[in-house]
């Protein structure tokens, strides 16, 4: 059974708290850490490189497990804006909804969300994996440049405007595709990426209802001759 | 940035007990807006012949006795006034704009920081906390308030540029974001009569939205015609005598997160102005969508 170390935030401030997850970690033993009494509070376990089980029992406020490294953050509540930002590997999940900007320029590992997430979710996405139980505000997947985002239920206005090389699915309306995004056709090989990403996230969901949305390119090159009438 | 807050009780205990939810609310969020803040608060409404006006002395030691005592003289009628500090609450039958014209003339110095049935405002220079101290903001009593921690970012530190901004009677607005047209709405209203005290972004759109009300839209139609006018960032929080209304921008480039129980609805800019709530942990939680008009509506008795 895993040794549990419990974290008390009505007792400990929050450099405390991160402190002692980049330093004093114990290291061999199968360890958990339950962070108690999150009440909104900002940056938490953030910075983390280190493969430790991290629960935050409760709702928590913005950047919550900013730049993760291996570590597996599991938060028992809401988030606010920007969780997991840059995280670079390991897993971030949000039981509940995550409010702007999650998984901002991540570039590994996989943020899950279990219900809904806010704007510009995976904005500036460079290679992390996101999948979103609920649905996704606006301009999600903004300049999205390498990476996966799986919304199981709608997508805002402007999804994926000025989008990369990253690609988006979406199982259930798009309100509107934002500059250069296109829906494609879903192969096997995007119905196996999909199916492969919502058991990872341990969400059951019915493959045929996905949409795929990738870049039309068209902005990759500034063209002279289009005299900016892209 | 700034911060936000705002309170509905829904519950008679609630009405009994609104400050000391209030007063956590508005201190944590000093955070985000440690230089000045405000807080406007709605109870029963005096009778209809009668007017509640809030007005703040910049200097500590005004005389707000002999200020009672020419009020008495000068302007006669029904007078009451409750002072604390530099801040009073003067109700009386005086026509407001009667009043507003005496204030100039005989105390310029004098600041009227709002007009109405329902309504008090007070705001202050200093962090949150201090004022919410000074002015006894956990004693207070009432159906609604909304709050505002400033960090400014486009006009001066003072008094008269924190929020709440008032126009007209029982309206007030807090704002956290920044307008881009404020001048040229500001030179389309005052063609129009419609005076400026500050060059704050936001008292142009509050000046906006009670014009629109005063020439008969309801609060939810100016908002809407708000939408077309006003330019740039904001999460707007607005009340009424008997409303609670939040907005925000097109791109919701501001946060906001509100609560709803069957006791109150609070709202702020971030959760943790809201840990401390009763009941909140299990409430439903929820994060306003761009350009959607949230209203809530008194019901309860306040007494």
């Amino acid at each position: 059974m895993d040794r549990v170390i419990p974290l008390d935030l009505t007792r400990l401030t929050v450099r405390e708290l991160n402190h002692f997850l980049h330093h004093d970690l114990p290291t061999g033993d199968a360890v958990r850490v339950e962070i108690l009494n999150p009440n909104g509070m900002h940056n938490l376990a953030v910075g983390l490189d280190a493969p430790a089980e991290i629960d935050i029992l409760g709702h928590a406020g913005y950047f919550i497990a900013g730049m993760n490294k291996r570590a597996n953050v599991t938060v028992h509540g809401n988030v606010g804006w920007s969780v997991a930002e840059n995280i670079m590997s390991g897993t971030v999940r949000v039981k509940g909804c995550a409010s702007e900007c999650a998984g901002a320029s991540g570039h590994g590992g996989l943020l899950v969300i279990e219900e809904d997430a806010s704007s510009r979710c995976g904005i500036s996405l460079k290679g992390c994996d996101i999948v979103v139980g609920g649905s996704v505000g606006h301009m999600s997947a903004f300049m999205a440049q390498a990476g996966t985002l799986v919304v199981c239920g709608d997508a805002g206005g402007s999804l994926g405007d000025s989008l990369y090389e990253a690609t988006i699915y979406v199982g259930g309306k798009i309100h509107s595709l934002g500059a250069d995004a296109q829906e494609e056709p879903m192969t096997a090989a995007d119905m196996a990426r999909v199916s492969d990403l919502l058991t990872k996230a341990g969400i059951a969901r019915d493959l045929k209802s996905f949409k795929r949305v990738a870049s039309k390119r068209s902005l990759y090159h500034w063209h002279a001759d289009a005299g900016q009438e892209y | 940035m700034c911060g936000i807050v705002g309170f509905l009780a829904k519950k008679p205990e609630f009405v009994q007990s609104l400050g000391e939810h209030v007063v956590p609310m508005l201190t944590c969020m000093g955070d985000r807006g440690p230089d000045s803040a405000g807080l406007a608060v709605f109870g029963e409404p005096v009778e209809s012949s009668l007017r509640r006006f809030s007005l703040y002395a910049p200097d500590r030691r005004f005389d707000w006795s002999a200020f009672e005592q020419q009020l008495a003289t000068r302007i006669g009628g029904q007078i009451e006034l409750n002072a604390l500090e530099n801040h009073a609450v003067l109700i009386g039958s005086v026509e407001p704009v009667r009043l507003k014209a005496w204030l100039t003339e005989t105390h310029p110095a004098l600041h009227l920081l709002s007009t109405g049935r329902a309504i008090d405002v007070y705001k202050d220079e200093g962090h949150p906390s201090d004022i919410a101290r000074r002015y006894q903001f956990t004693q207070f009593r009432g159906t609604h308030a909304v709050g505002h921690t400033r960090m400014a970012t486009e006009s001066a530190v003072s008094p008269a540029h924190a929020h709440p901004f008032t126009a007209g009677e029982d309206f007030c607005l807090v704002h956290n974001g920044s307008l881009s047209n404020p001048y040229s709405v500001r030179r389309k209203l005052e063609k129009k009569g419609i005076r400026f005290e500050t060059d704050n972004d936001t008292e142009a759109a509050c000046r906006f939205l009670e014009w629109r009300m005063s020439e008969g839209d309801q609060l939810e139609t100016a908002i809407q015609k708000g939408f077309e006018e006003l330019d740039g960032f904001f999460t707007l929080l607005m009340a009424t005598a008997d409303k609670l209304i939040l907005v925000r921008d097109p791109f919701a480039c501001k946060p906001a997160v509100a609560v709803e129980t069957d006791e109150y609805v609070a709202i702020s800019s971030e959760y943790r102005a809201l840990a401390h709530l009763p009941g909140v942990k299990n409430a439903r939680i929820f994060e306003p969508v761009p350009e959607q008009i949230y209203s809530w509506t008194v019901s309860s008795p306040s007494t």
